[in-house]
C-alpha cells in the first residue's frame, strides 16, 4: 500500500529492535478467531492481515459476521477463539479501553447531555491529557471535519451529516493505531453519502491512518478501500483489490454477491489452447478463455458481467478487426429498464433463458436503443467469460 | 406531533362527569378546610382558623414531621437500591436467577399491602427490632422500591447502549462509562423515582400501622386515629397542605421525566 510510515504518534514504530521493517510487518494479524453466541457460530475462523496504513473494507450481507469481527477488534466481544495480534501484542481478551483502537459507531453514539467540543474531547480527558493540549486537539479535529462554529451545540441541534463529523472527530481525536467504522454512512442520504465517503478517503491518506470499515454496500466498499474482504457465514470468503473481486471472484456466491452477473452451468467438451470448450444447457456451446489455475474437466458455471455483453443486430464477424472467436446468443429483447447512464436489456434466449446487457448511453440521441420484442444478439469475447466452480 | 382533536359532546359529558367524580370530594374538602365553623358540614365562612389550630397541634405537627422523615430516607434508600437493581436487570450480564429477580423485585407492586405490612411486621418481631422510626422506613423501602427501579429500568431500556460502549472505547473502564454518560442520562429518571418513592410513603397508612410503634405515629396514622373520633375541621386543613405538597412533587416528578424523556430522542439513532 502506502510506502511511508503511518502517522500514529510514534506507536507506528512499536517493536524497534524487530528485524522486519514496521511498513511491511502487519498492523493488526489476526489468527483463526471465532466467535459463538449460543448455537450461533457468527464468526467461524477469520485470519487476515491489515496493513498499515491500509483501507480495509469488510462486505458481507447482514448476519455474515462482519460486525462481530469488528466489535471483536474493539473489545466489546472476546473471540472463543483464535489471537488478534496488534503489532506483537495479543488483545484478543483486552477491554476496550485499553486498546489504542477506536471505533466510529453506526449511530454515532454521540452523548447526548454534551457539546460537540466535549464531545470530541472526551477521549482525550480521559488520556489524561492537559487543559490547553485538548483545546489545541479538538480545535484541530473540527477543523479537520469542517464544523467550525459548532462547537457549542448538543448533537440534537445537528444535521446527520453534521453528527457524522463528530463522530468521526470524537474517533479520530485520540490518534488511534486503528480506526474501525461500522456502517457509517448508512444514515447518510446518496448524495451526502457519496461526498462523504471522498472525504473519508482522503482524511485516511492525509493522516496515513488505517481504517477498517465495515459495510454491507458493495460500492462503497469499492469506492474506499484499498483491499475487500467479503463475508459469508462467519468466514472470509475472500480478500482482494475491488478490481479482483469484481473481475475474479473465487466462487459463484461471490460473482453473484458483488456486482450483477450472468450465469450459465455446464461441462468442459473439450480443450483448445488457451480456451475451453464448454457445453451448456441455457446458451448452447461457449468457448471460454481458461483461467490461471487450470482446472480439470467436470462441471463449471461460466459468468459472464451484464455491461461485457455486447448487443447487436447481427452477429459480428470480428471485433476490433481482429479475427476472434466470438459466443454469440440469439435472442429476442424481453424487457428495457433505463437508468440514465446506462440501460439494462432483458434478452430472453432461445432456450427460454434470460441474459442481462447493461448498455452504457454513450449519445445523448439513442440511435442504438432496442425495444421489447426485437430480435438481437447477445455476443462476448472468451476473455469477457468467468470459469467458477458450481 | 400530537394531533389536537375535537371533542364531541359525549366526550365533554363524560369527561367532564369523571373528572367531577374524581376531584369534587377533594375540591369540597379543600373549600372546607377554609370553613370558619366547628361543624365540618355547616358553612361558617371563611377562616384560617383550623391551620392556625393544625400548626399548634404538636402532636399533629410531630406525625406531619415524622412522616416527612420516614419518606425521605426511604425515598432515598429505595432509590439507591431501586436504581442499582434496574441497572443489574437492563446492564448486567444475563445471570442464573434473573427472571427470578426481575419477577421479586416487581412483586411488592401488586402484593396487597395488607400482606406486605403483616408480613414485615412478623419479620420485626422476629428480629426483635424496636418499632418505629427505622421499622417504618424499612417497611416504606420495601414498598417503593419496586416503583422506582420500574421507573429507571424504563429510561435505561430506552437508551441506546452503545453509547455506553463509545465512553469504553475512548478510554472509560465500565464504572467510570457508567458514571460519565449512564448516570448523567438516566437522572431524570432517578429523580422522578425519588419522588414517586417520596409521595407513596407519604400516603401510607397499611404498611406504617403495621411496621410502627408506640410514639412514632406517622401523619396518616395520626389523622385516622383523630378521625375515629369524629372528624374535626382540623383535618381538612392537614389534608388540603398534603395534597399541596403531593400535588406539588407529581408536577415536578413528570416535569423530570419528560425532561428525560427529550432527552432521550437525541440519543436514539437518526
Amino acid at each position: 500500500m502506502t510506502d511511508e510510515l503511518p502517522r500514529t504518534d510514534g506507536v507506528a514504530n512499536a517493536g524497534g529492535g524487530d528485524p522486519l521493517p514496521a511498513a511491511r510487518q502487519p498492523l493488526l494479524r489476526i489468527e483463526g478467531v471465532a466467535k459463538t453466541f449460543g448455537t450461533f457460530r457468527a464468526v467461524d475462523g477469520v485470519s487476515l492481515d491489515i496493513k498499515a496504513g491500509e483501507f480495509f473494507a469488510l462486505l458481507g450481507p447482514s448476519g455474515c459476521g462482519k460486525t462481530t469481527l469488528l466489535r471483536m477488534l474493539a473489545g466489546f466481544e472476546a473471540p472463543d477463539e483464535g489471537r488478534i495480534l496488534l503489532g506483537d501484542k495479543d488483545i484478543a481478551q483486552a477491554l476496550p479501553h485499553e486498546r489504542p483502537i477506536n471505533m466510529m459507531f453506526q449511530n454515532y453514539a454521540l452523548f447526548p447531555h454534551l457539546s460537540v467540543r466535549d464531545n470530541i474531547a472526551f477521549g482525550l480527558k480521559r488520556a489524561g491529557m492537559a487543559r490547553a493540549e485538548i483545546a489545541t486537539r479538538v480545535a484541530e479535529m473540527v477543523a479537520l471535519v469542517k464544523l467550525e462554529g459548532l462547537e457549542r451545540r448538543k448533537p440534537d441541534q445537528l444535521s446527520g451529516g453534521q453528527r457524522q463529523r463528530v463522530a468521526l472527530a470524537r474517533a479520530l481525536a485520540r490518534r488511534p493505531q486503528l480506526l474501525l467504522l461500522d456502517e457509517p454512512l448508512a444514515a447518510l442520504d446518496k448524495k451526502l453519502r457519496e461526498s462523504t465517503q471522498g472525504e473519508l478517503m482522503e482524511l485516511q491518506r492525509r493522516l496515513g491512518m488505517t481504517f477498517i470499515i465495515v459495510t454491507h454496500d458493495q460500492e462503497e466498499a469499492m469506492t474506499v478501500a484499498d483491499r475487500i474482504g467479503v463475508m459469508n457465514a462467519g468466514r472470509l470468503a475472500q480478500v482482494a483489490s475491488p478490481r479482483e473481486l469484481y473481475e475474479a471472484p473465487l466462487s459463484r456466491w461471490i460473482a453473484e454477491f458483488v456486482g450483477d452477473i450472468n450465469l450459465f452451468d455446464g461441462e468442459t467438451r473439450l480443450r483448445d489452447g488457451h480456451r475451453l470448450i464448454i457445453g451448456t444447457r441455457d446458451a448452447g456451446t461457449l468457448v471460454v478463455a481458461e483461467p490461471r489455475e487450470p482446472v480439470g474437466a467436470g462441471q463449471f458455471s461460466i459468468a459472464i458481467r451484464p455491461e461485457k455483453i455486447k448487443l447487436s443486430r447481427r452477429a459480428p464477424v470480428s471485433e476490433a478487426g481482429r479475427e476472434t472467436t466470438i459466443n454469440s446468443l440469439d435472442g429476442v429483447i424481453a424487457d428495457v429498464c433505463y437508468l440514465g447512464g446506462t440501460t439494462t436489456y432483458k434478452v430472453k434466449l432461445d432456450s427460454g433463458a434470460i441474459v442481462r446487457a447493461s448498455v452504457a448511453n454513450s449519445a445523448r440521441l439513442d440511435v442504438d436503443a432496442y425495444s421489447v420484442g426485437q430480435q438481437i444478439v447477445a455476443w462476448f469475447t472468451p476473455d469477457d467469460c468467468l470459469v467458477l466452480p458450481s | 406531533m400530537r394531533k389536537v382533536s375535537r371533542l364531541s359532546r359525549f366526550n365533554i359529558a363524560s369527561l367532564a362527569l369523571g373528572l367531577a367524580f374524581l376531584y369534587l370530594p377533594i375540591l369540597i374538602l379543600v373549600i372546607y378546610s377554609f370553613n370558619a365553623s366547628r361543624l365540618v358540614t355547616v358553612w361558617g365562612g371563611w377562616s384560617l382558623r383550623w391551620y392556625h389550630e393544625f400548626f399548634n397541634d404538636r402532636a399533629m405537627i410531630e406525625a406531619a414531621w415524622m412522616s416527612f422523615r420516614v419518606a425521605a430516607s426511604s425515598a432515598t434508600i429505595a432509590t439507591l437500591l431501586g436504581t442499582l437493581a434496574a441497572v443489574a436487570l437492563s446492564r448486567g450480564e444475563r445471570f442464573r436467577g434473573r427472571t427470578l429477580f426481575s419477577g421479586m423485585l416487581y412483586a411488592p407492586l401488586v402484593m396487597p399491602e395488607v400482606i406486605t405490612g403483616l408480613s414485615l411486621l412478623l419479620l420485626f418481631v422476629a428480629l426483635n427490632a424496636e418499632r418505629g422510626f427505622w421499622t417504618v422506613t424499612v417497611a416504606h423501602t420495601t414498598l417503593t422500591m419496586c416503583f422506582v427501579a420500574v421507573v429507571v429500568q424504563s429510561r435505561l431500556g430506552s437508551l441506546d447502549r452503545s453509547l455506553e460502549e463509545a465512553a469504553m472505547d475512548l478510554g472509560c473502564d465500565p464504572v467510570r462509562a457508567f458514571l460519565s454518560v449512564t448516570l448523567p442520562l438516566i437522572a431524570p429518571a432517578i429523580i422522578a423515582g425519588w419522588m414517586l418513592a417520596f409521595t407513596l410513603s407519604l400516603d401510607d397508612l397499611v404498611i406504617a400501622s403495621f411496621t410502627t410503634g408506640p410514639g412514632s405515629a406517622t401523619l396518616p396514622i395520626r389523622i385516622y386515629s383523630e378521625v375515629r373520633l369524629g372528624v374535626k375541621p382540623e383535618i381538612n386543613a392537614i389534608c388540603t397542605l398534603v395534597i399541596a405538597l403531593i400535588a406539588a412533587v407529581i408536577v415536578i416528578a413528570s416535569l423530570a421525566s419528560k425532561l428525560s424523556s427529550s432527552k432521550g430522542e437525541s440519543a436514539a439513532p437518526l
